[in-house]
């Protein structure tokens, strides 16, 4: 590792200004994704400045809105009353992730920042686009079991690691970034850019910009949401695929609203939107969720070793889907 | 003294308070480790994947090879070394003794971090947290005396033992925990 000048700031306006104008600086929250990063040689900061003792801890509930500061940990979060009782899908996707000790360390904001898993761009001795712009992608014909079916480009296949990332998706979040300049509010939907022919480039983040809180609002009354994820072990692995998804049911059991996302297939949580238009007034059935996703699914770009994934994504959800749908009295609980 | 690259950081380490020049590469495990003296802690892989750094930060349990030592200024640390003084009397934590009736090692290199780790699992289940097998997370848990194996096993899974002595840490943390010697 390469030697780094350390600053603890003391607000936030002393963050942005250590950062902002300086090359090469990072901020520190939990250190969970970037100190790995920088033991592996793929981050290389010049210096850090230390967020995490910034007032930015808040989880509030208020006028129908959820606030999560950007230092909230992930275990706070999950753990939330409120949180487990109105956005069981938030709680959900958080305990699916990670283990209990990176859960305390972990915050909202690094979580939502965290870097690909692709084992090429963790590998400095490998050409990777997103590490080394340029470089190359040994991916396509490589190892890429693991990465991305939709929204890739030729550039780079890799996908965003985050669970609550997906599940903040469906909560139809959104994520608030300070600057000098001020603050302005981005849907989570559009804090992710597509990597095109330049994957380094991953949110609308500009150097210095500081994430400071996460905002959603309440779910319409009788809503339902789950989170369920595909591990290629029972518990502390990535996820191979993942679905969140919100239900609505009308009072003729149509389905008024519903939400998609899905993690593990792309370089963004993927909302699956044109199933979300195509189901809704619809009445739901096993049938219909499993056509519509399939109709969604039809833009995915697969390779050999990740084609897997397009049955597995539309199967899970339509498991999920079905069991949401299901009328309040007798719905058994699946996971 | 200070420069670019090092500082000097406060830390009270199982009840002592040390203050000490690190390298601000220097994570909490090295500090601990090759600093203190504190060998109880143990590296696995340095990465965040096996829990054998596993001490308790500020009373929560965390993966100390992923926290620079300097970004831990003024915290308050318990490592395996600790733990015993945590409860009143000069015997070993309950939690030990339980891991050496239920024969919950086999080379032992896991162990500090397992011990730590399910102290902070403990705690969170006596919150009320839930866990990914909670059959209900809006309900939680009432506390860790009615964790099940499976409960413990998925709280516990930050945790890896090459030597596969699962059975007997399961068995000794669910002693513990249904216990009220804590
Ligand atoms: C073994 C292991 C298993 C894991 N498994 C999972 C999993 O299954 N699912 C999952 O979702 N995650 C998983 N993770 C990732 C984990 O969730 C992230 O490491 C964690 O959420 C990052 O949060 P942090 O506060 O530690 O971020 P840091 O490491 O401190 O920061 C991450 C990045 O965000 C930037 N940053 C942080 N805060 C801000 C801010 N406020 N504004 C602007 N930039 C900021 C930093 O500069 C850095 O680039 C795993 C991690 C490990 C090590
Ligand atoms: S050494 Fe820290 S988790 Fe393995
Ligand atoms: S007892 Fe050997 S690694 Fe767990």
């Amino acid at each position: 590792m390469k030697p780094f000048a350390y600053q603890r700031a003391d607000s936030i306006d002393d963050a942005i200004s250590a950062i902002a104008n300086h090359p090469g600086t990072a901020y520190l929250a939990g250190g969970t994704n970037l100190v790995d990063l920088m033991k592996l040689g793929v981050s290389r900061p010049r210096a850090l400045v230390d967020i995490s003792h910034l007032p930015l801890d808040h989880l509030t509930h208020r006028d129908g809105h959820t606030v999560i500061g950007a230092l909230a940990t992930n275990a706070t979060v999950a753990a939330d009353p409120v949180i487990r009782t109105d956005f069981p899908v938030l709680s959900e996707s958080i305990l699916a992730g990670a283990s209990g000790q990176l859960r305390n360390s972990a915050s909202t904001a690094g979580n939502l920042l965290q870097k690909t898993r692709c084992t090429y761009f963790q590998d400095v001795s490998k050409p990777c686009n997103k590490r080394a712009p340029g470089s190359g992608c040994p991916a396509r014909t490589g190892a890429h079991r693991d990465l991305g079916i939709l929204g890739v480009s030729t550039s780079c296949i890799a996908t965003q690691p985050s669970d609550m990332a997906v599940a903040l998706s469906v909560l139809d979040a959104t994520v608030s970034l300070r600057s000098a300049a001020g603050e302005r509010t981005v849907k989570l939907q559009d804090f992710y850019v597509a990597p095109g022919t330049t994957p380094h480039r991953e949110t609308v983040l500009e150097h210095g910009e500081l994430l400071t809180q996460v905002a959603f609002p309440a779910l319409p009354a009788g809503a339902t949401s789950r989170y369920r994820k595909v591990r290629d072990r029972w518990s502390y692995a990535f996820a191979v695929i993942s679905v969140a998804a919100v239900v609505v049911l009308d009072a003729h059991g149509r389905i008024e609203q519903v939400r998609i996302a899905w993690g593990g297939v792309a370089p963004r949580p993927w909302r699956a939107y044109l199933a979300e238009a195509e189901l809704r007034g619809r009445r739901p059935s096993p049938e219909l969720f499993e056509r519509t996703l399939r109709a969604e699914l039809r833009h995915a770009t697969p390779l050999p070793q990740n084609e897997f994934k397009v049955d597995l994504v539309k199967d899970v959800t339509t498991a999920l889907l079905t069991d949401l749908a299901h009328p309040a009295e007798d719905r058994k609980v699946t996971r | 003294m200070k420069t670019d690259h090092t500082s000097e950081v406060t830390l009270r380490i199982n009840g002592t308070e040390e203050k000490v020049l690190v390298d601000h590469r220097v994570t909490l495990l090295d500090l601990l480790r090759d600093r203190l003296g504190l060998t109880g802690t143990k590296k696995g892989c340095d990465h965040g994947q096996c829990g054998a750094c596993t001490v308790l930060l500020n009373g929560r349990r965390a993966n100390s090879c992923l926290k620079l030592a300097v970004a831990a200024e003024g915290a308050t640390v318990v490592t395996i070394e600790g733990v015993a003084d945590l409860t009143e009397g000069d015997g070993l934590h309950p939690l030990q003794e339980a891991f050496v009736a239920n024969d919950a090692m086999q080379c032992g290199y896991c162990t500090p971090g397992q011990i730590c780790s399910a102290l902070g699992a403990l705690a969170e289940a006596d919150a009320g947290w839930p866990s990914h097998v909670t059959p209900d997370v809006t309900a939680g848990v009432k506390s860790a005396s009615e964790l099940g194996a499976e409960e413990i096993r998925e709280r516990m899974s930050g945790n890896l033992c090459r030597c596969g002595a699962y059975h007997g840490i399961v068995a000794a943390i669910t002693q513990v925990a249904s216990g009220s010697n804590r």
